[in-house]
């Protein structure tokens, strides 16, 4: 007796279940469906949030101007949290939700994973920051763009300004240990290396999330570098910039554009003056980015964060082939991507065989005052 | 020598750290024999509350160091409470049960707290202000050693032998030390267990709280993640000196940040933790209660 | 219903929470635009919220206890209602049947995405059964578990990658090579009792993880390694979707093997030296069990099965890096187990369906899902410290001789 209220009460949980499940996979609409993948939570969801408002953003628009093909826009926020083996996951759900291209992810290791998911199902996936260079310039995915230039590039700006700007000649080279620092590195040791001019006295790997620097700090000042590149994010940059100046060292902190982030003087304050940092080149008096900016401010009431103006940028690229293309067709998309212009913050751009974006470069900051300025 | 002084105090100082955060653990550990991994988020806690009533206060104009009195004073009462009330709700049921069920207890708790915070405040780094003045006195050797570490290693040491005092000349500690050899015994002469269990629980947190207010001043920034990775340092130190011992575990604290420190600077950065965790291995095959650790021989 | 000293309890409780969480939950400092913000609606949430969960709690800790004392005067143990359902066959063995079919139409009724879910869980179960014997069965404090799984992951992928072999030839070697390093885990830690061992174990594991991480020339590093193929279906090339279902099958498969094969063990003698190892260290010696036999097998074996687990996992999520191998991971797959119920293999497929599944689902919760998560941590093991499913022991009743000579 009891046995028959404990089955019946399993079928009926049993069935309920079913049918939620099945009931999620339903209900697709006519719509043109762009995926956003990227950190939404967790501590690097302040580099993932800000794609998802340009998307946001350029898609009310496009809507408003009545869609693309015809067909309204419909974004399908997912979070990864930098995390491979999530962004795998991430990946299946936007494949299985139907998106038709993806704009993300974020992380280059994050990227990576879910590029041969998105390349399988033959689907277009563009991000405004996965820097890592191995991912389009391996030839692995074809099916993958980007809207900011790869992280050879930066180390190679980092490297020539130090060697021909600041005229430095001994340069301590530090990492975090991790694929996006380490790889910056490892691309900065070797110009370094290259270049009869410039010697490279230290190359370490840091512990992120250490207690203390103190003793890699000490390292540093044995070694009588001048200069210092890192390449890593921004709070680690900014407790060894700190021990640094502590110390009363002068050595010169050049690092990448994971630190051309204005958290990183809000944490390190006082002691992030005069810090280098390379970040995507300024478009400021670009008419569209101020555009994009101020729509940001007044729908959100704030500042845009990090990758703003490159998620803009790819949310328009991708929309745009789409409409140019004629159809969700994915040779059709990648051809149109590549043979037409589209007007972006970032200024008119394209993308070359490989799926870099040309017209898109690194430019070098500087922290003065309190504030990040192009160092022209 | 230069060098391998800088090195020296370096590891001292990262020891003090990881000291002030052992002793908690290694309190706790003695009482009830439980590995309290929600103690990194109590740290965390601390650091926390001490920047929200560093905040206010340094808006309000006062005094550097009546700000670092306060603040510490109300941080170590939070922390406190908060030990408290994690005690009695997610360990205390679980006192007759397994060990590890109480250890996933712990783990959840630590999970929770972690969140909490992130939610309940940013998951961005915040700058933690300076509250430590500058010593004038320090100042020829500020590039050596600057005035936050020095407090750090002063207050390290004041607290360890105010903890070792505690437990072994005062009638609560004697309490404590009967409760941690056995509890049962100690129920039948006449202690209560679970107050001296809950007064275990708020002095260690206490001494976490005071080491989130003194590091997050030195290090200069707080996140919601930093209570987990100091704790399972920290929790290395405190079984490497022996846990339950408390000189045990700032020694353990000492050996560790020293060893850390010096094959940073001599050998390299990248297989710092590697060689770490190596050291703790061996140290403990050749002694396997850990290097003052009691050997507990078990009868039978 | 409620008495007034109930009342009195909950305000009491309800206030010194609103006093616990006012710093951090109301105050929100903002120190570079000097202001302040203060979010008194939030405590008003939190006293109220914590006034009725405090009357549930009470009402949930005495119903436990309750429970408990009806269990006590009684002479045989009472199984609860999921131990008789488990043992009682008439409900078992139907049971087993619709489960089974269950999981073969699942991948052609659910979508990509639920699949890979469900995949993902069966990783889990295969690799929380192997650490159920360490833990579960040998009672050995475990927290560097991880490690094996990285060795099985990264075995294939180099394997894949230097001599191009391909997941099925690779898969015994991956289990192989988990043995081995569990026995050499095994030998420094033979003396090591409790904590000690607990600890021992996590270095192994950041080690090996941080090894893997800097040793660039042997293991590339953090960038990884990408493009790993995923198992063949005899030879054949499939598609995405066809290909996720081939996996899921396969870990079924593999899962089955591991139940099965886990379910020999702990009946066999090792399975018993390893239970009562756990019991009683000494009593065992005693009764003449090699403990360092008993342990290294305990380690080796139980090792082997996150090797299976990492290479399937490598082979699934075609690309690996030692980020994912983190202490973090070794924490879910112990969660896995004693959540679930440790030494019942029941327990940790439930474990591990719970654990893996749950954070998905919540993920309409997006940001609360870790803190949900931590949250019923807690309270499972507080209200079930035993786990879901606590392990049946068997017992053998010795129904009395019929004594002839009774009269005496």
């Amino acid at each position: 007796m009891m046995k028959n209220h404990v089955r019946k009460t399993l079928a009926i949980a049993a069935a309920t279940l079913f049918l939620c499940l099945t009931l999620t996979g339903l209900g697709m609409a006519d719509t043109i469906k762009m995926g956003v993948a990227g950190p939404h939570s967790g501590d690097l969801a302040s580099y993932g949030i800000p794609t998802i408002k340009a998307a946001e953003l350029v898609v009310k628009e496009i809507n408003a101007k009545g869609g693309v093909l015809g067909k309204e826009v419909e974004l399908l926020v997912e979070d990864d949290v930098c995390t491979p083996n999530i962004a795998t996951n991430t990946a299946t759900k936007l494949v299985g939700d139907g998106a038709h291209v993806v704009l993300g992810h974020i992380c280059s290791g994050a990227t990576k994973a879910a590029l041969g998911i998105y390349n399988s199902s033959k689907i277009v996936a563009m991000s405004p920051s996965a820097t890592n260079p191995a991912l389009t310039q391996s030839g692995d995915y074809p099916n993958f763009y980007r809207t900011i230039a790869s992280d050879d590039a930066q180390a190679r700006l980092e490297v020539d300004f130090a060697l021909d700007v600041l005229k430095v000649s001994k340069i301590a080279i530090l990492h975090d240990k991790q694929d996006y620092g380490k790889g910056l590195a490892e691309f900065a040791k070797s110009f370094l290396e290259a270049d009869p001019r410039g010697e490279v006295v230290l190359y370490e790997g840091i512990t992120a999330g250490a207690v203390s620097y103190g003793a890699v700090v000490q390292k540093i000042k044995r070694s009588g570098a001048e200069a210092v590149i890192y390449g890593g994010y921004h709070p680690e940059a900014s407790k060894i910039v700190m021990e640094m100046r502590r110390k009363k060292m002068k050595t010169i902190f050049i690092s990448d554009d994971g630190v051309k982030d204005d958290t990183f003087i809000k944490v390190a304050g006082v002691y992030a003056e005069g810090v280098y940092a390379t970040g995507p080149k300024d478009v400021s008096s670009n008419p569209m980015a101020i555009a994009a900016n101020d729509a940001h401010r007044a729908a959100y009431g704030e500042d845009p964060g990090a990758f703003f103006l490159n998620a803009y940028a790819a949310a328009l690229a991708l929309l745009n082939a789409i409409e140019q293309a004629g159809s969700t067709d994915y040779d059709a998309i990648s051809n149109a991507l590549k043979t037409k212009n589209v007007d972006t913050p970032l200024g008119s751009i394209r993308f070359d065989d490989k799926g870099d974006a040309l017209g898109v470069g690194f430019s070098m900051y500087r922290v003065k005052n309190g504030a990040y300025y192009e160092v022209k | 020598m230069d060098y391998f002084l800088e090195l020296f105090l370096g590891g001292l100082t990262r020891g003090s750290i990881y000291a002030l955060i052992a002793l908690g653990y290694t309190m706790v550990y003695g009482i009830i024999k439980l590995i309290n991994f929600a103690h990194g988020e109590i740290y965390m806690i601390g650091a926390f509350t001490a920047l929200i009533v560093a905040g206010i206060l340094s808006m309000l104009g006062w005094n550097q160091v009546l700000i670092l009195v306060i603040a510490s004073i109300i941080a170590v009462i939070y922390s406190s409470a908060y030990g408290y009330t994690i005690e009695k709700i997610a360990y205390k049921p679980l006192r007759q049960a397994p060990r590890l069920s109480a250890l996933i207890s712990a783990i959840g708790m630590s999970m929770f707290l972690q969140y909490y915070v992130l939610l309940a405040q940013t998951s961005n780094f915040l700058p933690f202000p300076n509250l430590i003045p500058d010593f004038k006195f320090l100042e020829p050797i500020e590039h050596i050693v600057r005035s936050s570490e020095v407090v750090i290693y002063v207050v390290t040491a004041i607290v360890m032998v105010l903890l070792t005092f505690l437990i072994k000349f005062t009638k609560i500690g004697k309490a404590m030390r009967a409760t941690s050899q056995d509890r049962d015994m100690a129920m039948l002469v006449g202690v209560d267990v679970n107050k001296i269990i809950s007064v275990t629980f708020l002095v260690g947190s206490a001494t976490a709280a005071i080491g989130g207010v003194l590091i997050a001043s030195h290090i200069g920034q707080i996140n919601y993640y930093i209570g987990f990775i100091a704790g399972i340092k920290a929790f290395v130190a405190a079984v490497l000196g022996g846990i339950g011992s408390m000189p045990g575990a700032v020694l353990g604290s000492m050996v560790l940040g020293m060893s850390e420190s010096f094959f940073t600077g001599y050998i390299s950065s990248d297989y710092e933790d590697v060689f770490a965790f190596l050291f703790l291995v061996f140290t403990l095959i050749f002694r396997p209660s850990g290097i003052l650790g009691r050997d507990d021989t078990e009868k039978v | 219903m409620f008495s007034f000293n109930e009342i009195k309890k909950s305000l009491l409780v309800a206030l010194w929470f609103m006093f616990l969480t006012f710093p951090i939950m109301v105050i929100r400092v903002n120190t570079i635009y000097n202001t302040i913000e203060w979010r008194w609606g939030r405590m008003l949430m939190v006293g109220i919220g914590s006034f009725f969960l405090s009357f549930l709690w009470r009402f949930l800790h005495k119903r436990q206890e309750t429970g408990q004392k009806k269990a006590e005067p009684g002479e045989t143990e009472t199984l609860t209602l999921t131990q008789r359902l488990i043992t009682d066959k008439r409900f078992s063995i139907p049971g087993i049947i619709a489960i089974s079919i269950f999981a073969l139409i699942f991948p052609f009724v659910f979508s990509m995405y639920q699949t890979n879910i469900m995949t993902s869980a069966l990783i889990y179960v295969v690799v929380g059964l192997g650490l159920n014997i360490v833990v579960g069965l040998a009672g050995l404090l475990d927290l560097g578990y991880v490690a094996f799984y990285l060795v099985g992951a990264y075995t294939y992928a180099l394997l894949n990658v230097h001599f191009g072999l391909g997941f099925w030839m690779v898969l015994p070697i991956s289990a192989f090579f988990a043995l081995l390093f569990g026995v050499i885990l095994g030998f420094p830690v033979l003396r090591l009792r409790g904590d000690y061992l607990a600890i021992v174990t996590l270095g192994f594991g950041e080690i090996i993880r941080l090894v893997m991480e800097n040793w660039n020339e042997f293991s590339f590093g953090p960038s990884g390694i990408a493009n790993i193929p995923r198992p063949g279906f005899f030879g054949m090339e499939l598609s995405l979707h066809q290909n996720i279902i081939w996996v899921y099958f396969v870990m079924v498969g593999m899962a089955i093997f591991t139940i099965f094969v886990v379910r020999r063990l702990q009946d066999s003698r090792l399975g018993r030296a390893w239970i009562a190892l756990r019991e009683d260290e000494i009593a065992c010696q005693a009764m003449g069990i090699d403990k360092r036999r008993t342990k290294l097998s305990a380690f080796g074996l139980g090792a082997m099965w996150a090797g299976m687990g990492g290479a399937v996992f490598a082979a699934k999520t075609t690309y690996i890096n030692p980020a994912s191998f983190t202490l973090w991971e070794s924490i879910i797959i112990l969660c896995v187990v004693v959540l679930g119920g440790m030494g019942s293999i029941l327990g940790v497929i439930c474990g591990a369906m719970v654990l893996i599944l749950l954070p998905e689902y919540l993920r309409a919760f997006s940001e609360y899902r870790m803190l949900i998560f931590g949250a019923i941590l807690v309270i499972m093991m507080v209200f079930r410290p035993g786990g879901m499913i606590t392990a049946v022991r068997k017992t053998h009743q010795f129904k009395g001789l019929k004594d002839p000579q009774s009269t005496k």
